[in-house]
């Protein structure tokens, strides 16, 4: 078993209106910034999974998203090995 | 009647529910989030407030509590059940009643009264108003923003499943009315069976002329006369 850094994130189905994504366009445009067009706020998990392999444990993941983490009305999700990704973990 | 309030952790309307389904004269049990059976109820309340701190989304926690399997078995049994606010957030975590409750519209808390209009009285929970009576009725939420997908929407408008709406002094659905961006203004919605329903709006915290209005109180009348006329709905529900 190792153990896999996970970075899981959860944003706004695309066409769902979300309130804090408008709140803050609206907020960078009065700051300057007329460029922005859209703006949607989702969040984002940092896990660390025991696995056998780096495949089983993104499943596992996805599982957890489609059980609890996620809401599918609401929400889309995906699921990344942390090291594969961009910048630093916190 | 006898009546269980599921008290989850961060619960804050399970005492005025009890004393509403009290004022009707039902036979009220709190029963706690790690019970198991609902044996003996018949009809089941979930109560609002910020169950597990709303973490992840509200209500997302609370469904995974141990009485919550209780719940669902009562409710495909046939059984009533009541989610107001905080509890209709479970319901639609647990898959109860179609949709989501998102954040309100304007970002902002919503705690004043606002004005329903009654598009259902044929159901176990309303057939002591009027049909498209006007109800004045405290909310209390920061998520009360009703969403679903396109083909659900358009379902719970064909079938009539929505119960309530948020309107105006004249009864329409207009955006001034609307508190927290609802669709169609939806504040409260039932299952097809219509044994489940789920409100934003607190009914049970308008019970008494006291408090500033007694729209609350057909509510409970109307869950109450069911069993006074049909006796126990469900028994076995587990």
């Amino acid at each position: 078993m190792t153990r896999y850094p996970l970075e899981i994130r959860i944003k706004p189905r695309p066409g769902l209106l979300d309130p804090q994504g408008k709140a803050i366009h609206g907020a960078l445009h009065s700051l300057g910034w007329p460029d922005v067009e859209d703006v949607r706020v989702g969040k984002v998990i940092y896990m660390d999974l025991e696995a056998e392999s780096a495949e089983s444990a993104v499943a596992a993941a996805e599982a957890m998203c489609r059980k609890l983490l996620a809401n599918p009305v609401t929400e889309d999700f995906a699921v990344a090995l942390a090291d594969a990704l961009e910048g630093a973990r916190p | 009647m006898r009546a269980a309030v599921v008290t989850f952790p961060g619960s804050n309307g399970d005492y005025d529910l009890y004393k509403a389904a009290q004022h009707v004269g039902a036979d009220v049990s709190f029963v706690w989030h790690r019970e198991r059976d609902l044996d003996g109820f018949d009809v089941v309340l979930l109560p609002g407030g910020f169950s597990y701190g709303d973490y992840l989304r509200a209500g997302a926690i609370a469904r995974l509590s141990r009485i919550m399997e209780a719940v669902v078995a009562f409710a495909k049994a046939g059984g009533p059940v009541l989610g107001i606010c905080n509890g209709f957030q479970t319901l639609c975590e647990a898959g109860l009643l179609p949709g989501a409750l998102v954040r309100n519209e304007s970002l902002l808390f919503q705690g004043r009264d606002v004005l329903l209009r009654v598009d259902r009285t044929d159901t176990l929970f309303t057939h002591d108003y009027d049909e498209g009576q006007l109800l004045r009725i405290p909310i209390a939420h920061g998520d009360g923003n009703y969403e679903a997908d396109r083909a659900t929407l358009e379902r719970l408008e064909a079938e009539g499943l929505v119960v309530f709406r948020y309107v105006d002094a004249a009864g329409e659905t207009t955006d001034e009315a609307n508190p927290n961006g609802s669709w169609h203004n939806i504040a409260g919605i039932i299952n097809e069976a219509g044994n489940v329903m789920g409100m934003m709006p607190h009914p049970e915290r308008a019970m008494e002329a006291l408090l500033g209005s007694t729209d609350g109180v057909a509510l409970f009348t109307s869950l109450a006369s069911s069993f006074a006329a049909a006796g126990p709905a469900v028994r076995e529900a587990t």
